[in-house]
């Protein structure tokens, strides 16, 4: 199942065994059922662990495999899910006191996808308060550990998927990404995530930050099983008006195409504020993507500088209208009071912590009249000009390269009272948003101080399949784990060639 | 309260009617659009705005939507919705999906019966919220134990509909709600019943010193929910603001409500208290772009609007000339039963009886004074039999009271109405037996019969009557009348 060029993908190979009959999903579940009890009271990756209903659907996997049916490409596959996907019948929290207890009685279509296609929900994970966050310390269900280092952060929002994939607690895990919720816990955990381009994955049953930045995506361990779980859950959905009605690029089936001939933008603003061991691990990207034999060249795309600032406008003044309907009238949390007016406050005041709160007084203000135009006006407008800024960037750029994030893992409770700090470490990854353009971010060898860093890539609308050869090529060039960053350039060069394994 | 003169004051009135569209499902889900339902029971996570659910436009409502554009000659462009921002129980999301700088329709008119004309600023679409019922207590907002929403309503499509400020007249406000729901029955865009909340007016009403003087402070009147009401409002509302301006106050920016019972407007809100939307492109949703051909499809789907079908019946009339000869122009009691007819949608009855040989005034007649007191079932009356029994009427066959009676038969069960007359008995009564009837009556009468002769005509109702009652009503009163005058030569 796994391309030629990239490393073996578990998720898929674990899927092949069991539709082979080779290997049963009860026994496969059972071992992460076994992991996640074993470390999850330490890491905190998961709000809710659903082992009964896991095991009933492994069972119904194997049941299926020996009747002669074929459970799908993930069959019996243990997933991971942010608790911010909506599961019938099953708490879905977005880890916000307002959404205690709250069942919806539909599933996503993610989670439909998933489940058509043979995955085994083993839980639902953590995150910061309705995505709101990028350590998964806004969580009202308490943070979540790194587990390559447990007094550091796991990054945020989707922190919770991004460590579980990590500890090995599931080969794959989704998330969703508004400013790099995937991508930048991705890269603090060392493990493949990836936001897709807005619009391929249906956002129907995901629940709402900021609708025109929101998209769901895999975590994965490798590149491969990443793509397989893109095909899987990419495709137009009725259900989504921005869903696009057109045919979604299929990524695994072009993994090993390699990238020889194409032009690999290094994004010089991407570089700026990083950590110098960063830089260093992405200069060395760089030059796996040159022995790859593509061509490498330095671009500037002044505008990505500017995204910050349109983000922490666009997505806030989004959410405070997204948020609203947390009025404790029909669901979740209510706090009694008189009148539904100071019900609403009340409710308000106990079910949202104080970054949600922050967010939704600064989007409030600015949308409100007066200051639309010099804030949200403004906002969109800078929206348009990074828009701009990559077009001019992939007239000769077939994708660009950059880090994910500006600085490894930080210790817990660092940033948490800083928000500017926390702000930016979504630096590199808010502009892809910003465009509705796919990325990836693949880990890349470790920072001085061990822990992993990721390299990200990033392409045009559509572009995923440049987007995932790339990211193959990457991976297969990238310094064995614990190596902190000496290149073996052969690697990057055998992608192309034959026996890469 | 009655309208007219106001001292040298105008007021200024604009309208706002929202209307609810009659699509087979909700504006951005699958729920039945249905009223009257069990409560909550045409809901689903995208109308309860469930956490994750998102809204799919519904192309039905769309295109009745554009149905309206067109109907009031409206530019039909490309369109986006905005979400608008406040708090309210009974609206799920805690903001409204509606249009907002790029409305579907802009820039159009509405010609109302008088001949005179009401420009159409815009009309959009727009999600309703649900229902929100006060329980306990005093049962009012303030001092209820509690409140129940109903969430049927909510996401149920709406148009709403805003004209320019060009209404002059509580009667003229009046007629162009009629003429306005008129409009969007014919475009089969809705039921237009104001009782139901399927159709719903807010005024804005200001004052100003004679035509060439700048537009006043105007209040927004809330809760009208009759076209009689909307008069009584708009006409009391001027009044109020006169009076304000001529004991040297100002008038303040303000919705005010409508209250029926005391027949006055009072406070809602003021300005100052007035919410602040935040209004934002909807990022669920992506912009609604009709193209001519989608345009000109939906145009070819409009039956005739209220003002051909009352031109066509002024011109049945012109042509068959009526009681003021060919050509003259219908009276007034003729105007009403026109503008009867075409509310009720009994216009193709009578332009059918006529066209089955009956006389264009009595077939009005009695399609707007007979017919149109079971609608329902006039509309399924067939022109053919009506006209036969017209016909019976106009040959003095039967007499009024006995087509009353025989209608009402034909329109609950069909049938041939000359057997139905037989049925009941209602034989034409011989001319012999009227003469001799009469001759008798007059007899037994003298002193009313030499008051008649000495010109005191009232007495000929007096006779008539007599005769009626002899006859069990089967006299037919022009031939009365006739035998009368003929005895007093
Ligand atoms: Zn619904």
């Amino acid at each position: 199942m796994s391309p030629a060029g990239a490393t073996p993908a578990p998720a898929l190979a674990l899927a092949d065994a069991i539709r082979s009959g080779e290997r049963r999903a009860v026994e496969v579940v059972e071992a992460s059922l076994a992991a996640i009890a074993e470390r999850d009271g330490e890491l905190h990756c998961f709000n809710l662990v659903l082992a009964d209903q896991a095991r009933a659907r492994a069972a119904e996997v194997d049941r299926m495999v020996a009747a002669g049916e074929d459970p799908g490409p993930l069959a019996g596959v243990p997933v991971a899910l942010k608790d911010n996907l909506c599961t019938r019948g099953i708490d879905t929290t977005c880890s916000s006191r307002i959404l205690a207890g709250w069942r919806p009685p539909y599933d996503a279509t993610v989670v439909t996808r998933l489940a058509r296609a043979g995955a085994v929900v083993v839980g639902k994970t953590n995150m910061d308060e309705f995505a709101m966050g990028s350590s998964t310390e806004t969580s009202a269900t308490g943070p979540t550990r790194n587990p390559h280092d447990t007094s550091r952060v796991p990054g945020g929002s989707s922190g919770g998927s991004a460590a579980a994939v990590a500890a090995g607690f599931a080969p794959l895990a989704l998330g969703s990404d508004t400013g790099g919720s995937i991508r930048q816990p991705a890269a603090l955990c060392g493990v493949v995530g990836m936001k897709p381009t807005y619009g391929t994955v249906s956002r129907y049953g995901l629940v709402a930050f900021a609708s025109s930045l929101d998209q769901i995506g895999p975590f994965a361990t490798t590149v491969a099983d990443a793509a397989g779980t893109f095909d899987v859950i990419g495709g137009h959905d009725p259900a989504d008006s921005t869903s696009l009605d057109r045919p979604t690029p299929r990524v695994l089936s072009v993994l090993d195409e390699g990238i020889a001939g194409l032009t690999v933008g290094v994004v010089r603003e991407l570089l700026d504020g990083a950590d110098a061991d960063v830089v260093a691990r992405i200069r060395a990207a760089a030059e796996v993507c040159a022995a790859a034999g593509a061509r490498v060249e330095e671009v500037s795309v002044p505008e990505v500088a500017l995204g910050l600032s349109a983000y922490y406008l666009i997505a806030p003044a989004e959410a405070s209208s997204n948020l609203a309907r947390y009025d404790g009238v029909r669901y979740g949390l209510r706090v009694e009071a008189p009148d539904a007016a100071s019900m609403n406050v009340a409710t308000r005041t106990a079910g949202f912590g104080a970054e949600v709160k922050r967010r939704i007084m600064l989007g409030t203000y600015a949308l409100s009249a007066g200051y639309y135009d010099a804030y949200y006006g403004q906002a969109l407008r800078v929206r348009t000009r990074i828009i701009e800024g990559f077009e001019r960037a992939y007239r000769t750029c077939d994708v660009l390269l950059g880090p994910t994030s500006p600085t490894t893992a930080f210790p817990l409770g660092e940033r948490l009272d800083d928000p500017l700090a926390m702000y930016l470490s979504d630096v590199c990854t808010i502009p892809s948003n910003l465009a509705g353009h796919p990325a990836i971010s693949v880990p890349f060898g470790t920072g001085g101080d061990g822990l992993p860093v990721g390299a990200q890539l990033l392409a045009p609308a559509l572009g995923e399949s440049v987007l995932f050869r790339a990211a193959a090529v990457l991976e297969a060039g990238a310094p064995p784990a614990g190596d902190p960053g000496a290149v073996d350039p052969g690697a990057g060069g055998a992608v192309t060639g034959e026996g890469a394994r | 309260m009655t309208g007219g003169d106001l001292g040298g004051w105008e007021m200024v009135v604009g309208l706002e009617v929202h209307c609810e569209l009659k699509t087979a499902t909700k504006l951005f889900c699958g729920c039945p659009n249905v009223f009257g339902d069990e409560p909550n029971t045409n809901v689903c996570p995208v109308c309860l705005g469930l956490p994750g659910s998102l809204p799919v436009l519904n192309q039905q409502a769309v295109e009745l939507a554009m149905a309206i554009g067109t109907a009031l000659g409206c530019e039909i462009r490309p369109s986006t919705f905005h979400r608008k921002n406040y708090f309210y129980p009974d609206m799920p999301k805690d903001y409204q999906i509606s249009q907002y700088d790029e409305p579907i329709n802009v820039d159009g008119h509405l010609e109302l019966p008088d001949g005179s004309v009401v420009g159409i600023v815009r009309a959009h679409l727009e999600e309703d919220t649900g229902k929100t019922t006060h329980a306990g207590g005093t049962g009012r907002i303030h001092g209820s134990d509690y409140s129940l929403v109903d969430y049927n309503r909510s996401g149920v499509p709406l148009v709403e509909i805003v004209s320019a400020p060009d209404i002059r007249s509580a009667a003229q406000a009046r007629a162009y709600a009629a003429e306005l729901r008129g409009v969007l029955v014919a475009t089969g865009a809705s039921d237009g019943r104001m009782e139901e909340g399927s159709m719903r007016v807010d005024a804005n009403v200001s004052v100003r010193r004679g035509p060439d003087a700048p537009f006043g402070t105007r209040c927004e009147i809330k809760n009208l929910n009759s076209l009689r009401s909307l008069a009584r409002a708009v006409e009391y509302e001027a009044r109020r603001q006169i009076e304000v301006l001529e004991s040297g106050g100002t008038v303040a920016q303000q919705t005010r409500h409508w209250d029926e019972d005391a027949g006055r407007t009072v406070t809602l809100r003021s300005k100052e208290e007035a919410t602040d939307y935040r209004y934002f492109l909807e990022p669920d949703l992506v912009p609604v772009v009709p193209d001519a051909q989608w345009i000109t499809a939906v145009a070819d789907t409009l039956g005739m609007l209220p003002a051909a079908r009352r031109a066509r019946l002024v011109d049945l009339l012109r042509a068959d000339g009526g009681a003021g000869g060919a050509g003259a122009a219908p009276t007034a009691a003729q105007q009403d039963q026109i503008a009867t007819v075409v509310d009720l949608g009994l216009d193709d009855l009578v332009v059918g009886t006529v066209a089955a040989g009956v006389a264009a005034p009595l077939t009005l007649a009695r399609a707007a004074n007979e017919a149109a007191t079971e609608p329902e079932l006039a509309r399924g009356l067939d022109p053919v039999a009506f006209a036969a029994l017209l016909g019976m009427e106009e040959s003095g066959s039967l007499s009024a009271t006995q087509v009353k009676s025989v209608l009402a038969e034909l329109m609950r069960s069909g049938g041939d109405p000359a057997a139905i007359a037989a049925a009941k008995g209602f034989e034409a009564l011989a001319e012999d037996t009227l003469v001799a009837t009469v001759a008798e009556l007059v007899a037994a009468h003298p002193d009313e019969w030499q008051r008649f002769c000495d010109g005191d005509d009232k007495l000929a109702g007096f006779f008539t009557g007599q005769v009626m009652k002899a006859t069990q009503g089967k006299a037919n009163g022009k031939a009365v009348a006739a035998e009368l005058r003929r005895l007093r030569g």
